[in-house]
């Protein structure tokens, strides 16, 4: 039991903290070194905190979640909505727009883990959720309709998380998903993050030892609705403008939840990896194939393949395979 | 709202329903046999559509011909992907082949784009124009054609399971895979075959809607989650009830179309797909334990 706790008091040693702060240290001077990759190191924060909000419910609770783009969506239209019609500073906004997502969220969660629905049909309500909200987006005037939500150019306004430049959502989004990253980290080390590892691994043997794998899961479901929510946030007042395609739309559940699968699904660096590797290679493809927007989502198709079918526990589950391989080979 | 208007909604809603029937068996065939949830049908779906305007296009065929072609083209494109993609992780765990079946329809879908560009093509047929009178209620001829076609090849499908040594197998596959392997029945290839009967089933369907839907790359997303929604309603694994469910939903949708906006008409046919999901997931006639 006392070897136990030491494990769940998540103490890294010197060395792992050490080059931890030194490369977040680094990441705070790339806005001077290169200025041109801030979009896309935007973009890597912004779908790995999006993506690590996906991780914890179907990484570690084990509940794949088709319609991520939910709670995109609830986050970008919630924010923006308050700011357009209410004049509410998106900075009070996030916070609406991260309640809202997390009681969607639970409500959705109430439903479906109530009757132990999981798997593929999981993935599916949370896909027709998705999709009737986005219907409701687009059929809706009042909330915009099929022509979205414009959000008023204010200049440099930092109290409406508006800037000129792009170095502020830069520095916002790495702190968020740096955030995130030292949240589920925690998690990991918490009672309810054992709890949700059992659920995952045998939902019947965890109750019959008494887990409350309901609990759990909603704690999950709360976590990953709101991270998700908070990014949404934030890409609205990067872009300034949401509509329902751009927000609801099917492709952002994919763009989510591939980040953490071909990262590494349960595991904390699995979303940042996965991110790090899917999105300039979706940006460049788009640069590169113009005429043809999709084809950036053709290679998404062969890699979700390729990993699922060669590396089912995504790239960080590949190298340590191969890690242990190379210290077996030492004995 | 006149009664006639109301009447020619519900039929055509019971019209588009055997087409949803159609799509709902094939998916529910490959799920009750081998427990894959094919996110891909609708691609395939797709796949159908296209190739049944091409067929039309290029040989000049007729369109209801062209659906033996897609039936074709489909069944051996559902063997090729059972086989090469889905029979290695068939033991994997559900939603990984949930996801690979994702992945393959990102993949078709945006080649789609790719090959043959994001438009719209219009499938034109000289009966197109043709509609039935009774009193006010006008029913077109393509859609009762699209019905026809739907309900016979169900039908054909219904009585092969139910009749021949290769229904039988794939009933036995699909109850006891390790007995029927026991029994001699090569159970790989009854995997396949199924797969490919699934893939025709939404061949034959694209090919039927193609004269009044227009064909473009993501027309399958239309239709993957009403098949889903039709296949919970009857029960996974359940063709007889796949076919009702069919029924069920075309109606709900076109009644719903009278009701909603355009963008929302969907709407009705999701709700219930959740509310079965949350209180009766085994389907309307599945029994309690599933």
């Amino acid at each position: 039991m006392v070897e136990f706790r030491g494990r769940l008091k998540r103490s890294l040693d010197r060395k792992t903290w050490l080059a931890a702060l030194a490369m977040l240290a680094a990441l705070h001077f790339v806005p001077l070194i290169f200025p041109s990759l801030l979009h896309i190191m935007i973009m890597i924060f912004l779908f790995s905190l999006m993506g690590q909000g996906w991780n914890v419910l179907g990484g570690y609770a084990g509940q794949f979640s088709f319609g991520h783009s939910l709670f995109y969506g609830i986050g970008a239209y919630v924010s923006s909505l308050l700011f357009v019609r209410l004049g509410i500073t998106p900075w009070i906004g996030i916070l609406f727009s991260c309640g809202g997502g997390v009681l969607l969220g639970l409500f959705l969660g109430f439903l479906s883990f109530r009757y132990g629905l999981k798997g593929p049909f999981f993935a599916l309500i949370m896909l027709a959720f998705a999709e009737i909200f986005h219907m409701i987006a687009t059929g809706w005037s009042a909330v915009g309709g099929a022509h979205g939500v414009l959000i008023p150019l204010k200049g440099n306004a930092p109290a409406l998380m508006q800037f000129v430049g792009k170095e502020p959502f830069y520095f916002l989004t790495l702190w968020l998903m740096v955030g995130s990253l030292y949240l589920v980290w925690r998690l990991e080390g918490t009672r309810t993050g054992l709890y949700l590892l059992a659920t995952r691994e045998d939902h019947d043997a965890a109750e019959a030892l008494g887990v409350n794998t309901f609990r759990a899961q909603m704690t999950a479901m709360a976590i990953s609705a709101g991270l998700t929510s908070i990014g949404g946030t934030i890409y609205a007042q990067y872009l300034l403008y949401i509509d329902p395609d751009s927000t609801f739309g099917v492709v952002n559940s994919v763009e989510i939840m591939l980040r953490p699968i071909i990262g590494g699904p349960g595991t904390i660096l699995g979303p940042l990896l996965g991110s790090v590797v899917l999105t300039p290679l979706s940006e460049i493809t788009r640069l590169a194939f113009q005429s043809y927007s999709g084809v950036y989502l053709m290679i998404y198709g062969v890699i979700l393949v390729a990993v699922i079918m060669f590396l089912p526990d995504g790239l960080i589950g590949f190298s340590r395979k191969i890690l242990s391989k190379l210290t077996r080979k030492g004995y | 709202m006149t009664l006639s208007f109301f009447v020619g909604s519900l039929l055509n809603g019971i019209l588009i329903g055997g087409v949803y029937s159609l799509m709902a068996i094939g998916l529910t065939l490959i799920f009750g046999v081998m427990r894959v949830v094919n996110f891909a049908q609708g691609s395939l779906i797709m796949l159908g559509m296209y190739t049944s305007y091409w067929a039309v296009m290029l040989l000049r065929i007729d369109p209801y011909l062209s659906m033996l072609v897609s039936l074709a083209v489909l069944f051996i494109v559902g063997v090729i992907f059972q086989r090469f993609l889905i029979n290695p992780i068939l033991n994997a765990p559900e939603h990984n082949q949930l996801l690979l079946t994702l992945g393959v329809s990102l993949f078709m879908e945006n080649l789609a784009v790719f090959l043959w560009s994001p438009d719209y093509r219009v499938l034109k047929t000289s009966y197109a124009s043709v509609n039935f009178y009774m009193g006010d209620v006008s029913i077109s001829l393509v859609r009762v054609l699209a019905f026809a076609s739907a309900v016979i090849l169900a039908g054909i499908l219904y009585l092969m399971l139910a009749r021949t040594d290769l229904g039988k197998a794939i009933r036995a596959a699909s109850e006891e895979p390790n007995g029927a392997l026991l029994m001699g029945i090569n159970v790989r290839r009854i995997y396949m075959i199924t797969f490919g009967i699934g893939a025709a089933c939404a061949g034959v369907s694209g090919a039927a809607i193609a004269p009044f839907i227009p064909v473009y790359p993501y027309a399958g997303w239309l239709f993957v989650i009403t098949a889903f929604v039709v296949v919970v309603l009857g029960g996974m694994g359940n063709i007889l009830g796949a076919f009702v469910g069919g029924l069920i939903i075309g109606v709900a949708d076109s009644v719903g179309a009278m009701f909603l906006p355009g963008a929302m008409k969907s709407i009705i046919s999701f709700t219930i797909f959740i509310l079965i999901l949350l209180f009766k997931p085994t389907g309307l006639f599945g029994r309690r334990d599933g």
